[in-house]
């Protein structure tokens, strides 16, 4: 084989930088498009941003509405679904990769599991409102909110916890039953310690997308304008319907308004998401 | 510490008996009808070429075999005379009185060097909180490695080299006091360093522990084994003093084996 | 007897070239026996200097027989039949260089009673000789069939050879007590020859029983006369 001559080099060599400097585009493209919307909804919000307005409740002034109701409305929702989806998530996962691994039936119910992660999220709300609304009567609550929300993120967690437990080598499982132990026992103090990590990521990814979702919410009855702050009998609203609300407003002010609850919304997705990196970086050091 | 190996010692007491087992995954038979005896407080080497059913042989000993879904198995084991396939005979207590260990080593990434040790015990709740520090230093003064990590127990167990690693999985095995331990070419993913000192360990713990070895490393054998079983495609060809064995095998497939004349 | 090849060609390259050389070593201290005999039977001093330089080929395939096989061993770590192979071709080597050694011995005494009249036992020792050129045929026969039992006649042979010198000491004895006219330095010089070809005859055993070691893996030297410690 010749060796190539300075011709062929060159050519090689702007190939090489011109392959380069698209992947950096489109890398460096959706951010800078992210940074302006960010900027622009800070540079709109960061004006209305103050105690009063965390404090305060909605208003039909634009000037005296606040988002207490809907903050505690989104953090409530997200917390109760958290609480109902990881369990029933990492125990279905267990299940799946530890005990029914050749099963006909396992194998079911993982297609499905893929196929409900695509499900658009309207359907889940119609979904709960037949079945928690009405049907076990919960009514227009928080808790039948967290249901739907937590039946709309459970593929998620199962999925993000099958990937963790499939981190775990077989050899660390047969170096547990190989010393005595039960398969249970394995998957409790070997398996489970080591899939922390990702399964601490699922959990995140869930509840941040439950934070965000809006359509199914509505369906299952939060209100927009409540006054009160809700408790977990009582009507609800949340950040995305407040801000959905504020945005259908004519009053530019009312425009203010929703940029800011925005601002607020990210920074508690930012808080999720440093905490989730911040635990999984914790676990995942010890190995 | 005791002094190196002696001459072939006399004959002892059968502590494991093979009979007439038969094994293997789906319809692929990986043994055939193997009957052998191996001796208490005796190193016994199994040694063949890949595939021949050394590993499914000694997997059907402390019943991992039957870990795969499509494992099957027919013939009987006996441990101190009794089948270890028995109704009766609970796998997960069998496993406590014969230990494993692995051709790569599988300490337990998450715990520490003293809670590898002590998690034979602790996965199986039989651990005595009071006990736990002596078990830790008999353990690991057993597997020839007290004196490197004495001083850093609190050590991830994913921290140390390789050769330490399997010596730690060694001391995490016998921390549960087993009767026989079970080895699954133990130093095939070790540097020579770390292999000589594993060898130079089952000098000592041939005293108290029936072990069997599987190895591909035929030096290996004779270097630490008393008697050596020549398998070949799930037959058991021969089963002899490992002096003997190899010096002047009576088999023909044996002879052609350890002297490079296959395939 | 159809004998598998090893899987490493180097290897049994390197198995093949020790055999050659011990094949080689064979057949020249076989023909230095005959030369060296030959040379003091018919008073040919020229033979009996080619007898004695050719003992310088057989040193040299002693050093380099003994070098490979230390090779193969550091390389190969040889088992069974072929570390017996290994350790006997060590030893038949010293063997070998030894009849070797002994030839030239026979030589030198011939180049010393160069030109002196016969006495009257040479075809005594023309038959013993002729017997250890046999016996060293068979031996290296036995060893290249891997004939355990054509080994075991070289061994029972070694009675005749004993014998034979037997018959040979009591003639010089006789020779030299009776005939005056016998020169005696000649009769010592024979005899010496005699007791030279005795010792091949032993050496010649000791190879026939590396061959039986070889093939059946059992120690035959020394029966009956090891120390049970």
């Amino acid at each position: 084989m010749r060796a190539p001559g300075p011709a062929q080099r060159r050519r090689r060599r702007t190939g090489e930088r011109l392959f380069f400097l698209l992947c950096l585009a489109s890398v460096l493209v959706p951010l800078a498009m992210l940074a302006t919307l960010i900027g622009d909804v800070v540079l709109d919000g960061a004006g209305r941003l103050s105690w009063e307005f965390l404090r305060g409740t909605p208003s039909r002034r634009a000037s005296a509405a606040g988002i207490w109701p809907a903050l505690i409305g989104s953090l409530t929702l997200i917390g109760l679904t958290a609480l109902l989806a990881v369990p029933v998530g990492v125990a279905a996962a267990v299940y799946l990769e530890e005990y029914g691994r050749r099963s006909r039936m396992a194998g079911i119910i993982e297609v499905n599991i893929a196929n409900l992660a695509g499900v658009p999220s309207i359907i889940y709300g119609l979904l709960g409102l037949e079945v928690f609304v009405r049907l076990f009567g919960m009514g227009s609550t928080v808790v039948a909110g967290a249901c739907t929300l937590a039946l709309l993120v459970l593929p998620v967690v199962i999925m993000a916890s099958r990937e963790a437990l499939r981190t775990a080598p077989d050899a660390l499982r047969e170096g547990a039953v190989a010393l005595g132990a039960t398969r249970w026992q394995a998957i409790r103090q070997v398996v489970l310690p080591l899939a922390l990590p990702g399964i601490l990521t699922g959990a995140i990814l869930a509840v941040a997308r439950a934070l965000g979702e809006t359509a199914p919410l509505i369906v299952v009855g939060a209100v927009v304008f409540i006054t009160f702050t809700p408790d977990l009998g009582s009507q609800y609203t949340a950040l995305p319907i407040q801000i959905f609300n504020w945005v259908s407003m004519p009053q530019k002010a009312f425009l203010d308004n929703a940029a800011a609850a925005i601002v607020v919304l990210l920074v508690v997705l930012l808080l999720l998401s440093s905490t989730a990196i911040f635990l999984r970086n914790k676990y995942q050091a010890r190995l | 510490m005791s002094p190196h190996r002696t001459s072939t010692p006399g004959r002892a007491r059968p502590k494991i008996v093979a009979d007439e087992v038969t094994a293997g995954f789906g319809d692929k038979t990986v043994l055939r009808a193997i009957s052998m005896e191996i001796e208490e407080n005796r190193v016994t080497a199994i040694i063949g070429p890949s595939g021949c059913g050394k590993s499914t042989f000694i997997r059907c000993i402390n019943r991992m075999h039957e870990q795969s879904p499509i494992a099957r198995i027919a013939g009987r084991v006996l441990l101190d005379g009794q089948d270890v396939y028995d109704r009766s005979v609970d796998p997960v207590l069998l496993r406590r009185r014969v230990g494993m260990v692995f051709q790569k080593p599988n300490p337990f990434p998450t715990m520490s060097i003293r809670d590898n040790v002590l998690a034979g015990l602790r996965l199986t709740g039989t651990l005595r909180r009071k006990a736990a520090t002596e078990v830790v230093e008999r353990s690991l003064g057993q597997a020839a490695l007290w004196d490197e990590v004495k001083d850093r127990l609190d050590d991830p167990g994913g921290s140390l080299s390789g050769g330490q690693q399997q010596r730690l999985c060694i001391a995490r095995a016998l921390a549960v006091e087993p009767e026989v331990l079970l080895m699954d070419e133990p130093c095939s993913a070790l540097d020579p360093i770390a292999t000589a000192r594993i060898e130079d360990l089952l000098h000592t713990l041939r005293d108290h522990y029936t072990i069997v070895i599987v190895t591909h490393n035929m030096q290996q054998a004779t270097r630490v084994s008393d008697r050596t079983a020549f398998f070949l495609g799930g037959d058991l060809v021969e089963l002899a003093a490992t002096d003997d064995l190899f010096t002047r095998p009576r088999d023909p497939r044996t002879e052609d084996y350890i002297t490079g004349k296959f395939g | 007897m159809e004998q598998k090849r090893h899987t490493d060609r180097e290897y049994e390259a390197e198995l093949g070239r020790v055999r050659d050389n011990l094949l080689r070593m064979t057949g020249r201290v076989e023909q230095m026996i005959a030369d060296s005999v030959e040379a003091l039977l018919e008073g040919d001093t020229d033979l009996a200097q080619k007898a004695i330089e050719d003992d310088h080929k057989v040193n040299r395939l002693e050093v380099d027989t003994d070098d490979l096989c230390l090779l193969i061993l550091a390389r190969r770590q040889p088992l069974g039949s072929d570390l017996r192979f290994i350790t006997l071709a060590m030893k038949m080597v010293t063997d070998l260089e030894r009849i070797g050694d002994l030839a030239v011995n026979i030589a030198e005494r011939a180049v010393a009673l160069s030109g002196e009249r016969p006495v009257g036992f040479e075809s005594l020792l023309s038959r013993l000789a002729e017997l250890d050129q046999a016996q060293l045929r068979g031996a290296i026969e036995a060893f290249v069939a891997r004939d355990a039992a054509a080994a075991e006649a070289v061994c029972a042979a070694d009675d005749q050879v004993d014998r034979l010198y037997l018959e040979l000491a009591r003639e010089a004895q006789e020779k030299m007590a009776g005939d005056g006219g016998v020169r005696i330095e000649r009769a010592v010089h024979l005899q010496a020859v005699a007791r030279f070809l005795e010792r091949i005859g032993d050496h010649v055993t000791n190879l026939a029983e590396l061959v039986i070691f070889l093939v059946r893996g059992k120690d035959v030297r020394h029966l009956g006369k090891l120390d049970d410690g």
